[in-house]
């Protein structure tokens, strides 16, 4: 069977992902989401407290001086699927079976 | 469906984030014996897959939007253990660098998504799955109906947390009412992409899918019995 390498498939996944998260989610909608609609219609959001990290240069999906929301949140996207890849790829890596060379 | 901080208190948070803990442990452990050098890298692909589609907002009712949790998704593209383990790696990162869920809230956040979210998809994938013949088809119908049941399955994590530990005094009735109603629309969302991401990585990689996997050697046993 004529199949995608291991490695153009994770490649093509990976600028699915960069188009997504860099550029499409320019389109998302951003209406409340389900928890905080509901905790805004029964009258509990106003508990919420503002996180620790919400002084972190990429808080809220933008990236802290850049003043174009555009390229602002498609860098935020970017840097989140960078620093997911390379924190969860390197987990995963680290955790695997490695092949049996020895035996 | 990412619990800001004060909406649950201290105590309750604490708990979670131990059982959190148990539960991301036991995933670890559960991944080691399972990724290997071709299901490692797709576990870490699912995690960036995961985490962008998490910003993909879809509208779902008047004023409200959903967006993909993944843990179904996750499961049944790589085991739920390994899904576990990259639910819990978005989740860091969309609590560390972006301030999307609080910070006393991760265990909480852990425990709806990571574990309740991963863990009843995969079950209801199973499930499902046991009724359909085994093709390509009935992997996407089964997680498809994972991932819709799962979303619901998740707001109910919360319903639980707050009815433990809510600092609000609305009865737990409403609350668990109002979630899970808009999480079944978003469950729709959910359903659908999930769907669709798994026919685009079978059409072109099934030999990758977890949830594939199984079904393969099920056929092979039988044919050499």
């Amino acid at each position: 069977m004529n199949k995608v390498s291991t490695n153009k498939f994770i490649a093509a996944g990976f600028l699915v992902a960069a188009l997504l998260a860099g550029g499409v989610s320019y389109y998302a909608s951003s209406q409340p989401d389900g928890l905080e609609k509901v905790a805004g219609d029964i009258g509990f959001l106003d508990k919420a407290k503002d996180s620790a990290a919400a002084t972190s240069p990429l808080a809220d999906y933008g990236v802290k001086g850049v003043d174009n929301e555009r390229i602002s949140g498609g860098l935020a996207g970017l840097f989140g699927i960078i620093a997911t890849g390379a924190l969860g790829g390197g987990l995963f890596m680290l955790i695997r079976k490695k092949p049996a060379t020895k035996k | 469906m990412h619990i800001p901080d004060g909406f649950i208190d201290l105590k309750t948070s604490a708990a979670f984030a131990g059982v959190a803990v148990v539960g991301v442990g036991t995933a670890l452990r559960g991944a080691r014996k399972q990724l290997d050098d071709q299901s490692a890298p797709l576990a870490g692909l699912t995690a960036v897959f995961i985490f962008a589609v998490q910003m993909l907002n879809f509208p779902v009712a008047a004023g409200t939007s959903g967006h993909l949790l993944g843990g179904a998704l996750a499961a049944v593209l790589v085991g739920p253990y390994a899904a576990s383990l990259a639910l819990t790696v978005v989740l860091l990162m969309q609590g560390l660098l972006f301030a999307d869920g609080g910070l006393s809230a991760l265990g909480l956040n852990i425990f709806n998504m990571s574990i309740v979210g991963v863990w009843t998809g995969y079950f209801v994938f199973i499930f499902i799955k046991k009724f359909l013949s085994k093709k390509k088809s009935s992997i996407i119908i089964a997680g498809a109906l994972g991932a819709f049941i799962s979303v619901p399955m998740a707001a109910a994590g919360f319903v639980l947390e707050y009815a433990l530990g809510g600092t609000a005094t609305f009865s737990v009735s409403t609350v668990f009412g109002a979630m899970i109603g808009t999480h079944v629309l978003i469950g729709i969302g959910e359903a659908l992409i999930t769907g669709l991401t798994l026919s685009a990585v079978l059409a072109t990689r099934p030999d990758l899918v977890f949830g594939y996997k199984g079904s393969e050697n099920g056929l092979e046993i039988r044919s050499h019995a």
